[in-house]
């Protein structure tokens, strides 16, 4: 579609999708709600596979350009490849792909995850050196006995820490979080924020 | 009916309306400073002049959900930063671990570059699924920073732990990172490996700061104003509270 025709269009749809979805919440139209939400999570499975064409996409093009590190996307290719055959094939609950899933899948997504606990113990060194006001030392100090508490000597420590002062502080972050969620979805059904080439 | 959710859809619909009105009338935007979105447009001028490359990080929001508002701060900072920087050699170049998100993401720099009349520098791999677990999106935008010649990354999005990956592989190649998120696990990672960090509420004042547009500025005023309203409400309610305990 010509991207002019286009624009409007979509503004119109997400205006109109936006809207109901609120007078649904608003006057508890149940049988809307969950109609629009169907309607939702059918797209957004579409973008999930959208998502992993994009993703093919991409390193395809970087296989054929010949970058660096194309042997990187061959490998990412073959396996996604492989995944998408056998699931597609055999469902998502047969042997082979848990076996996909629990032997290459978890193994590599918990390396990672003991990479970020090196990256995070050298970046709570280098912390006092990059942030020397005072929040970065009440950090430093609270993310210590944190760790102290974890240990014998901290049974009152750690619960005191993480559910009083940590909690505390975690409520109001959220309910900044919160008060900017609203504003930005307004911003959305005002059409002030369009995202789709509007 | 629902009288507590239209009570805030009400009084937030209509303090927007209202600080838009005045914002009309007034010619400067009257925002409280930000540091960090100063040295974020430092970074964009930086990089448009010597021709390197912008990231922005849109994370992994599934767009569905309520955490998508966090996503379309990102996408408006995204459009705000193309738009900026479209006279730079190396457009740039934007990362979702979701895949309407990437596509959401091609949208808004498709606009930019329509808008702009400059449609000829857009293609639709600047908008790109890195990976679309958390930390399958971590190590493929690593590799995108990486491989892109990155020389600045805004992460506006969800991001969990694993944007602190992401926060300190910038460091380690020197690229400036400006990293918000709307998950408290995520915040704390990004405090202690981003260069700057936007805490709670900042992120969502990215599009006012990057004159993204008078609504930007006009919700941020309403934002402030109901948090002084919360804020006041805790504080009654809690004296309120202790007082009913001193006589009862």
């Amino acid at each position: 579609m010509n991207g002019n025709l286009r624009a409007p269009v979509s503004t119109a749809v997400a205006l109109v999708g936006g809207w109901l979805t609120l007078f649904s919440i608003l006057f508890g139209l149940e049988g809307l709600r969950a109609t629009l939400l169907g309607w939702v999570m059918l797209v957004a499975a579409a973008g999930l596979l959208l998502g992993v064409l994009n993703l093919g996409t991409v390193h395809f093009t970087k296989l054929r350009g010949g970058s660096r590190n194309a042997l990187y996307s061959f490998v990412l290719l073959v396996a996604l490849f492989l995944t998408f055959v056998i699931t597609a094939w055999l469902g998502p609950e047969a042997a082979a792909p848990q076996w996909l899933f629990r032997y290459i899948q978890l193994p590599v997504e918990t390396s990672l995850m003991a990479v970020l606990a090196v990256t995070l113990t050298l970046a709570g060194a280098r912390l006092l050196a990059r942030r020397t006001d005072l929040f970065g030392v009440v950090f430093w100090v609270t993310a210590l006995l944190a760790l102290l508490g974890s240990g014998p000597l901290g049974d009152g420590l750690r619960p005191w820490l993480a559910q009083t002062l940590a909690g505390a502080g975690g409520r109001g972050i959220l309910i900044g979080v919160s008060l900017g969620t609203i504003a930005t979805g307004l911003r959305a059904l005002l059409a002030a924020d369009r995202p789709y080439g509007g | 009916m629902n009288f507590g959710l239209l009570l805030v859809v009400g009084f937030f619909g209509g303090a927007l309306l209202a600080f838009a009105f005045i914002g009309r009338q007034r010619s400067e935007k009257n925002i409280r400073d930000i540091p960090a979105f100063y040295r974020l447009q430092g970074m964009i001028e930086l990089a448009v002049e010597d021709g390197s490359r912008l990231h922005v990080a849109l994370g992994r929001s599934d767009i569905t959900s309520p955490q998508s508002a966090a996503a379309l701060v990102g996408l408006s900072m995204l459009g705000r930063i193309a738009a900026v920087a479209s006279e730079s050699d190396n457009p740039p170049v934007a990362s979702a671990g979701d895949g309407l998100l990437a596509i959401l993401a091609q949208d808004t720099l498709r606009a930019t570059y329509t808008r702009l009349g400059l449609f000829g520098a857009y293609e639709n791999t600047l908008g790109r699924v890195s990976g679309l677990t958390p930390f399958a999106y971590a190590a493929g935008t690593i590799h995108m920073m990486k491989d892109d010649g990155v020389s600045a990354s805004l992460l506006a999005g969800t991001f969990g732990i694993e944007g602190g990956l992401l926060a300190a592989a910038a460091e380690r190649r020197q690229v400036f990172s400006l990293a918000g998120s709307d998950s408290l696990p995520g915040q704390a990672t990004l405090y202690a490996t981003a260069s700057e960090l936007l805490v709670g509420e900042e992120l969502y004042a990215g599009g006012a700061y990057l004159d993204a547009g008078p609504m930007h500025v006009a919700s941020l005023h309403a934002q402030d104003l109901a948090r002084w309203l919360v804020a006041a409400a805790l504080l009654g309610g809690s004296i309120l509270g202790l007082l009913g305990g001193f006589f009862r």
